[in-house]
């Protein structure tokens, strides 16, 4: 356990009872929670190595309540976690000692869907699922679609910018969201964009995507929805090489074809799926693809003929052609089980998240097979191909002295691996406190600080979400410095015209 | 005035740290294609980018593409169709427009406009496609953003924030965008007749069909301009028209064409154009070569309006009885280029007030030094959002060094 928080204020635990006893007057009844049982289900999110307690769950159900609480907060010098549905993979909504939990729980009315302006309207704790299926009876769906989605809510999507199997063509969820509303850490409310394809003056809803809860609480969500494509099949293709899977995702995206999806699984992973779901897997390949494509039926048939020409181009050993639904589905079962069909061959296992460019693959795959060596412990990938987000699963004993330490030590690696082939720490689960540290490794101190100028511009007293995303937590007024170098000398040197 | 031609990324950071020491703006410059959009700036020194135009890597494969920001936007477009592959955003050269001569600019120039063509209903716009860069904030230090992949969350989007800030937090040195492989075959359905309200509703139904269209616009039958190339061609003086556009392999976008033909017969017969005619159109549409610097109308001033697309038609056709005006539609109906008569105010308060009734907003594209220096070119925020893109601007460039007063007038800093 290597991660540390930063250090609960005894101040603020001091005055516990008096902020409870302020929240129950902002939210009256239920939506205070401060017992040490029903505040364990919110101890950790999805990252679940890590556990804390948080000071007081409070669960507001109006825009205006999270702004008074929120205001409270900032007066008073209290820091907030917000949380969604607690599915993040990174510790993004991992609550610290001495905050208040945020839960946006209570937000789950649809309030507009809107087929006209292809725009559905909605409170941020509607899960990403719902809203596809409040849509689904008039042929639309919204398109970003992350494992979690059953449970996940769009608030945190939001926060996280979710990718899924489907972005290498639909995109993440900036490329899909249009506005929002948010509660900035003073209390005060703001609209940003509607339903326009562009928001006026700077791209803020583009900035608030993907900042991990630290800038603002999403209170409304509005969103763009597309129309289903009129058929949807897969290939299911197997290769003696790892290799020849890669050159393979390399030509497939190489001959202009984008297709919805394109999953890769490496050797462990497609046996552990296929003992867990018999989806009839090949299991005599070292990896496995699945090609997705969509639209109309002509269009598919045709690119399922240049794709399936690719892979034996490649040297595919197998290559089934789903001729049904029932049989697309199929293919996919093992791909979306594959996390708990590996939790079944071992007790515990970390889930990392790294993007590569495409043409790494072969490299890091066979890098990855040294530090399993190295580290003693085995690893299972699937992989996002098509993009060339990996997914490496580590696999582990917590009850193994030591072992967790490994584990970590060994998912910092690939990390660092992603990152000195040309890509980048996190591609769709968040930097959170689980990538935190590894930053330097891919920004420096100058980045960092002009990420963090910008989190001063929304919250100057680092109130929201602290300890989450950055390794060093520097203080607005020295940020915002200005260093004057050289003095008086203008423009030297540069050549005039 | 002084022009600061730098060399590399270290020269920009020079070039800022001393304009810092001497309280001195810059104006950010590539090829100055787009100089006439924006407030005028107040300065006595540009930096000038055209210097950084090498194309660090491209990678047809990985569908990347790394290069100076002062790389000329016409050869860069060049390289990448050379591999079949484009920018999906579809960039606007607005040089028709502003009659700025032939020169596209530059790739920095065309991200910090973030002036996305018909193709960003389907694909996005600018900011969409930008994945990292190196840029000098107004600190005066070079820093990085995003990355060379696609599927990046490490840290805050930076990239969002410079694609649209017309050079107002940053300058960009070196940027990554994504590049997407060229449809095989285009086509586009045209519909005559409409009026804008139907147009719109044709358009609507279109984008709310399965067969994906990459191009939604409409231009209505005018008295005040003579249609030109390609326009001409299909005959856009005797009638208004309805474009629908239509890419992908050659088999999926004739099957789409005569689904999409079955479903608009309510709105009239379509006819299908293809191949270069097609392209030909959506070049008119992208660079609004209706309102041409050098057509009839090349002395009215024009804004870009952004507004919910279903709202399009009637809000278009509204502003333009309102002001004797002419629009064209895009996006299919979402954004609307509207050619108004000459006014001290070129209309802004009408315009901005009955925009803001849809939830839409306004940016004065061309407009006279005088009118520009009057209005605010760009869309005023509530008062709760424009102290927050304040204190933004003040995060990357805290003493307004940067294209002091284009987007925001120095008083409101």
């Amino acid at each position: 356990m290597t991660i540390m928080m930063p250090a609960a204020d005894e101040a603020v635990l001091h005055r516990r009872d008096s902020i409870v006893a302020a929240l129950r007057q902002i939210v009256p009844g239920e939506g205070v929670i401060d017992s040490a049982a029903e505040m364990l289900p919110y101890e950790s999110d999805g990252f679940t190595a890590y556990r804390q307690p948080p000071m007081v769950v409070v669960l507001p159900d109006t825009t205006e309540q999270v702004s008074q609480v929120l205001r409270y907060c900032h007066d008073n010098g209290i820091k907030v976690v917000p949380r969604g549905s607690g599915t993040s993979l990174s510790g993004g909504a991992m609550p610290l000692a001495d905050a208040v939990l945020l839960g946006l729980g209570k937000f789950k009315r649809i309030r507009e869907i809107d087929f006209d302006n292809r725009a559905v309207v909605t409170e941020p704790g509607v899960t990403n699922l719902a809203i596809s299926q409040a849509v689904a009876h008039a042929g639309f769906y919204y398109a970003p679609d992350p494992s979690s989605q059953i449970a996940c809510s769009i608030g945190g999507n939001i926060a996280e910018n979710s990718g899924g199997v489907h972005c290498l063509k639909y995109g993440m969820t900036t490329n899909n969201v249009l506005g929002c509303e948010i509660v900035l850490i003073t209390g005060e409310i703001l609209r940003i964009g509607g339903k326009t394809a562009e928001c006026a003056g700077y791209d803020l809803m583009g900035i608030i995507t993907g900042s991990e809860g630290l800038l603002g609480v999403i209170t409304e969500v509005t969103v763009r929805i597309l129309q289903k494509p009129e058929t949807v099949r897969a290939l299911m293709i197997g290769f003696a090489e790892v290799e020849a899977a890669g050159e393979c995702v390399a030509k497939v995206i190489g001959a202009g074809i984008i297709p919805a999806g394109m999953e890769m699984m490496d050797k462990p992973a497609i046996h552990a799926a296929e003992a867990f779901v018999h989806a009839g897997y090949p299991l005599d390949v070292e990896a496995l693809l699945i090609v997705e494509l969509d639209g109309p039926s002509v269009e598919v048939d045709e690119l399922i003929k240049r794709v399936e020409t690719i892979a034996l181009g490649c040297g595919s050993t197998t290559c089934q052609i789903s001729t049904s639904e029932q049989e697309r589905m199929l293919f996919w079962a093992g791909r979306k089980a594959a996390f708990p069909a590996v939790g079944r061959i071992s007790p515990d296992y970390l889930c990392m998240d790294g993007t590569i460019p495409r043409g790494q693959l072969p490299l890091v795959l066979r890098r990855m097979q040294e530090m399993s060596k190295k580290h003693n412990l085995r690893v299972a990938n699937v992989f996002h191909a098509g993009d060339g987000n990996l997914h490496p699963l580590i696999l582990y004993d917590a009850n193994q002295p030591g072992e967790i330490e490994r584990a970590e030590a060994f998912g910092a690696d690939i990390l660092k691996l992603c990152v000195e082939v040309g890509g980048v720490l996190t591609g769709e689960h968040g930097v959170g406190i689980e990538k935190r540290d590894l930053m330097p490794e891919m920004f420096s101190d100058i980045d960092l600080a002009q990420q963090q100028r910008l989190k001063c511009a929304f919250d100057t007293q680092g109130l929201l979400n602290p300890g989450k995303v950055f390794p060093t937590l520097h203080r607005c007024a020295e940020l915002g410095r200005v260093h004057v170098h050289g003095g008086k000398l203008a423009f030297p040197e540069l050549p005039r015209f | 005035m002084d022009i600061l031609k730098v060399r590399d990324a270290a020269d920009v950071e020079q070039a800022v740290r001393a304009a810092l020491a001497s309280e001195q703006p810059l104006e950010i410059l590539g090829h100055g294609s787009k100089r006439q959009i924006g407030l005028p700036t107040a300065t006595n020194a540009v930096l000038d980018l055209s210097a950084l135009n090498a194309v660090t890597c491209y990678e047809p494969n990985e569908l990347i593409l790394t290069v100076g920001a002062g790389a000329p936007l016409a050869d860069v477009l060049s390289l990448i169709d050379s591999k079949n592959q484009h920018f999906a955003f579809e960039p606007m050269n607005p040089a028709v427009l502003l009659g700025s001569g032939s020169d596209a600019g530059t790739v920095g120039g065309m991200l910090g406009a973030g002036l996305a063509g018909p193709r960003r209903i389907k694909d996005g716009g600018a900011r969409d496609h930008l994945l990292g860069a190196h840029a000098v904030s107004g600190f005066g230090d070079s820093f990085k953003t995003g990355g060379r992949v696609v599927k990046n969350v490490t840290g805050y989007d930076l990239c969002k924030l410079l694609a649209g800030s017309w050079g107002t937090l940053a300058v960009m040195t070196e940027v990554t965008l994504k590049v997407m492989p060229r449809p095989e075959c285009q086509h586009t359905l045209v519909l005559r007749g409409l009026d804008d309200v139907a147009a719109v509703r044709a358009m609507t139904t279109a984008l709310g069909s399965p067969y994906d269209l990459s191009g939604a616009a409409h231009l209505p039958a005018s008295a005040l301009r003579a249609p030109e190339g390609a326009l001409a061609d299909i005959g856009a003086a005797q009638t208004a028209l309805t474009l629908l556009r239509l890419e992908g392999i050659t088999a999926s976008v004739d099957h789409r064409a005569a689904s999409l033909t079955r479903a608009l017969a309510a709105f009239g017969v379509a006819e299908t154009v293809t191949d270069d005619l097609s392209a030909g159109l959506w070049q008119s549409v992208r660079d609004v070569t209706p309102f041409a610097a050098t057509g009839g109308l090349g002395a009215w001033p024009v804004w870009r309006i952004v507004c919910p697309p279903a709202s399009g038609g009637v809000f278009g056709q509204q502003l333009a009885r309102d002001t004797g005006g002419d629009v064209i539609y895009d996006w299919g109906g979402g954004l609307i280029w509207a050619a108004l008569p000459q006014a001290p105010d070129a209309h802004a308060a009408l315009v901005r007030q009955s925009v803001e009734a849809v939830g839409g907003h306004a940016t004065l594209i061309r407009g006279t030094e005088a009118v520009r220096r009057s209005i605010d070119v760009f869309h005023p925020h509530q008062s709760g959002v424009a102290a927050l893109a304040r204190r933004v601007k003040h995060s990357f460039d805290p003493k307004n060094i940067l294209n002091r007063g284009r987007m925001m007038r120095e008083a409101a800093i």
